[in-house]
């Protein structure tokens, strides 16, 4: 196949299209939708608006509840281990704080543990990959916090809730938005650096659906900077850390409160105990479910773990029949197909256009009206940019950044989104790139309170597992800030918890036997078995995970 | 043939042959052959440095270095996984730090044995210049660290490959905190906003949107006026 500057002779000729209509398009504005507009495109084309690949829950807290056929396979599932599997008498961790999961929500949750009276000792977090291996390493455009005279905490709620289709926990938006200018001022003591203008301001910028500039980054690597950082301070507190060991059930103590876990070291594939007076659940998301098939920017653990565990424990889960489509992951190349196009590049000014170089919706839109829209312009009206492996793309014009922004934007803002391209021999600074939605977030998870309470004694959750801050469809640059907050709130309420308690007596994983009757009497007759913890690309699965068959 | 195994391209994967389709990044090219990861494989998109790979191609002598999950597989080549690497970390707390030039060279003494060899540049899968980012740590330049290094993935790579035996990684980590806690000040705005917060500015309104139903709370929604991209304005702002 022959290439020039990386695109196919097809390609290259929408590419001329688009160049032609540039400079007409640069002086456009596109409507945003109304209300109305937005229902529809999401009824027709928004790929959670399609009752057939959902189903109802048939046991547990949620019965009754819909989620898509995936996510209820992992819940109607039967556990790794049962009962007798494990010697519950012989503790091999004997802790105040368990801490599940390595990504930004647990590792914020340990530092204020830490800071709240739980000693580094006392803590220990067990995570499946590396400390850091998680989605808050991948976060590229930005944190969110209205901190401009221009802008307030009150604009950020409305944003918020209404991109959350009104559905979101008000006492969580609440939390959220208030706490969003102290986390950046934590993170500044940490000595994590945002991007500041010359006067030493913050360099602010939109993303979809947020009504003032609000959105903080590090160049294009703003999770990963926020990452580094907490992840240095956790090692120099010295707090233990156990690697590739996840958690595989949560254990209870006699009286009903989550009392630790059992652990399942996954290279020399033993079982450990773990005895906690309190418990922070922070295992993230399920893209690597590959909900409907779609490919996912997520990292290789995010198998929704946490959600099986709490949900086997009895936690009441939430506005899990609604995932997050990012409307940019990468559609071209074929190695890089379904990682992250951060939203900074339309922030910055890159415009989605169709084959024909038309500029076709708002750039701003909520993302799963934004994600909507682009199924829409490729299957509805036939208008995507189709590569050699079939798949069809929307162009996100980004020659435009550097007309707009002036030369060496791109190096300046967005030279992780550079590198990846020019790795496979694109240069972004010059030609469009090709997108298409991609799996991106999970919306809903186990509910808390505004304290990161679960509704189960003993047991806190902060970040992606945990579901009521973003309603039905989160917004840019909540996801950070969401990890940040409650996994903050998550580890004082655990640590005022643990403090006030003595040792756990009898650890049981009753709940679990009890779970298997109730899938018993639900009817449910499966083999498969959850926690997933890892996802299997081997063989030809690993090229099975290509879109080509979305509608 | 199918068309799958016209295109087979032969990888060595720690020495064993195995055909797999060309076109694949080196991490989906070791799952066909069979592998699944538990170490070895983390972000999957270039931003966690779980994946650091050591590789030789075909005919050459040249040792290379890459991420698996953003480099293709080629025809020829021998490759192997870097699970871990031991680099060396101290231990220190920002806070009761006063950064001054010797700093960086007062935790990492071994800065000073680098003999500028440039094997840590040229081993970077990020292309970072990371030699000269030593040479500014022994300088004791923070902020030229912090340029020069802030697209580090901690990958290891250098580490494995420096004959001074420097962590540099683990240097710029610290330069990059210290040049932010000390030398780029908190903006006058966020501290002002936080005393407006503490002082419960915002209460009252939120307290009354959160009393709204559904549809009220829709209309303050759509109401709502959007701030514009002005055009030229937005990074130089």
């Amino acid at each position: 196949m022959k290439l020039i500057g990386g695109y196919t002779e097809e390609m290259r000729e929408s590419i001329e299209k688009v160049e032609k209509t540039r400079d007409r398009r640069m002086k456009m504005e596109f409507e945003a939708m109304s209300m109305a507009e937005r229902d529809e495109v999401l009824n027709k084309y928004h790929p959670d608006y399609k009752p057939e690949l959902k189903r109802t829950v048939s046991l547990g807290p949620n019965k009754g509840d819909i989620a898509p056929n995936e996510v209820v396979d992992l819940l109607e599932a039967h556990p790794l281990i049962t009962e007798k599997d494990i010697d519950l008498t012989k503790i091999d961790y004997d802790v105040d704080l368990l801490i599940i999961g390595g990504g930004g929500g647990g590792t914020v949750a340990a530092l204020w543990a830490n800071d709240n009276g739980i000693p580094a000792e006392n803590i220990l977090m067990v995570t499946k990959l590396r400390h850091g291996d998680a989605n808050s390493m991948m976060a590229q455009g930005g944190i969110q916090a209205a901190d401009r005279e221009e802008d307030s905490p009150i604009l950020h709620y409305l944003d918020a809730i209404g991109g959350g289709h009104f559905a979101n926990k008000p006492d969580l938006v609440e939390a959220l938005v208030k706490d969003a200018p102290f986390i950046l001022k934590w993170h500044e003591e940490l000595g994590v650096q945002y991007d500041k203008n010359q006067d030493g301001t913050y360099m602010e910028r939109a993303g979809g659906g947020t009504s003032r500039f609000r959105l903080h980054s590090s160049k294009d690597y703003t999770g990963m900077e926020i990452m580094r950082v907490i992840r240095d301070e956790f090692r120099n507190r010295e707090i233990p850390v156990l690697e590739f060991t996840p958690a595989i059930e949560l254990l209870k103590d006699d009286e009903g409160n989550v009392a630790g876990a059992v652990l399942y070291n996954m290279e020399t594939e033993q079982y450990f105990v773990v005895r906690a007076k309190a418990t922070v659940l922070a295992t993230g998301g399920f893209g690597r479910l590959h909900i409907q098939q779609f490919p996912t920017t997520n990292h290789y653990g995010a198998t929704a773990d946490g959600l099986v565990m709490a949900y086997r424990a009895g936690a009441k889960l939430r506005d899990l029949d609604t995932v997050q489509y990012h409307p940019t992951g990468a559609a071209y190349p074929e190695q890089i197909v379904g990682l992250l196009i951060t939203e900074k590049v339309r922030g910055m000014g890159a415009q989605p256009v169709n084959k024909n170089g038309e500029l076709f919706v708002f750039p701003m839109e909520p993302r799963d009206v934004e994600a909507a829209s682009f199924i829409r312009e490729c299957y509805g009206r036939g208008n995507g940019v189709e590569t050699p492996t079939g798949m069809h793309g929307i162009w996100l014009d980004s020659p435009m950044i550097e007309e707009i922004n002036g030369e060496g934007a791109i190096h300046e803002g967005l030279d992780a989104m550079y590198r990846m391209y020019n790795r496979f021999g694109i240069d972004m600074t010059k030609d469009p790139i090709l997108v298409y939605p991609t799996l991106h977030y999970q919306n809903g998870g186990v509910e808390i309170n505004a304290n990161a309470q679960t509704s189960i004694p003993g047991l806190f959750a902060g970040g992606e597992v945990e579901g009521g801050v973003h309603g039905k469809n989160r917004l840019m640059g909540n996801s950070l800030l969401d990890y940040n907050v409650f996994g903050r709130r998550a580890g004082i309420s655990a640590a005022k918890w643990a403090l006030k308690r003595s040792k756990p007596g009898q650890l049981t994983l009753n709940h679990v036997s009890s779970y298997e009757r109730q899938m018993m009497d639900a009817g449910i007759k499966t083999e498969r078995r959850s926690p997933m913890l890892l996802p299997d690309y081997r063989g030809k699965k690993v090229l099975a995970r290509m879109l080509d068959d979305v509608l | 043939m199918t068309e799958e195994e016209k295109n087979m391209i032969t990888v060595h994967i720690m020495g064993k042959a195995h055909e797999v389709p060309a076109g694949l990044t080196i991490m989906k090219a070791m799952e066909y052959a069979g592998y699944q990861f538990i170490r070895g494989s983390g972000c999957r998109a270039g931003f966690c440095g779980a994946c650091a790979t050591v590789y030789r191609l075909a005919g050459e002598y040249k040792l290379r270095t890459a991420l698996a999950c953003q480099t293709a597989a080629e025809d020829g080549m021998f490759l192997t996984q870097l699970p871990f690497v031991p680099a060396n970390r101290q231990e220190y707390h920002v806070a009761e730090i006063e950064p001054g030039p010797g700093t960086l060279a007062e935790y990492f003494p071994e800065i000073t044995r680098c003999v500028s060899c440039n094997t840590c540049t040229k081993s970077c899968p990020q292309d970072l210049d990371v030699m000269d980012y030593i040479q500014m740590s022994i300088r004791g330049d923070f902020e030229a660290v912090s340029k020069l290094s802030f697209d580090c993935i901690q990958c290891g790579l250098c580490v494995a490959r420096c004959p001074a035996e420097i962590s540099h990684y683990h240097v710029a980590q610290l330069a990059r905190r210290l040049y932010g806690k000390y030398q780029s000040p908190v903006p006058q705005h966020l501290m002002t906003r936080l005393e407006e917060i503490e002082a419960g500015k915002f209460d009252e309104a939120i307290s009354e949107l959160k009393s709204l139903n559904a549809t009220e709370l829709e209309e303050r929604y759509t109401a709502r006026e959007i701030e514009k991209i002005e055009r030229g304005e937005v990074m130089d702002e």
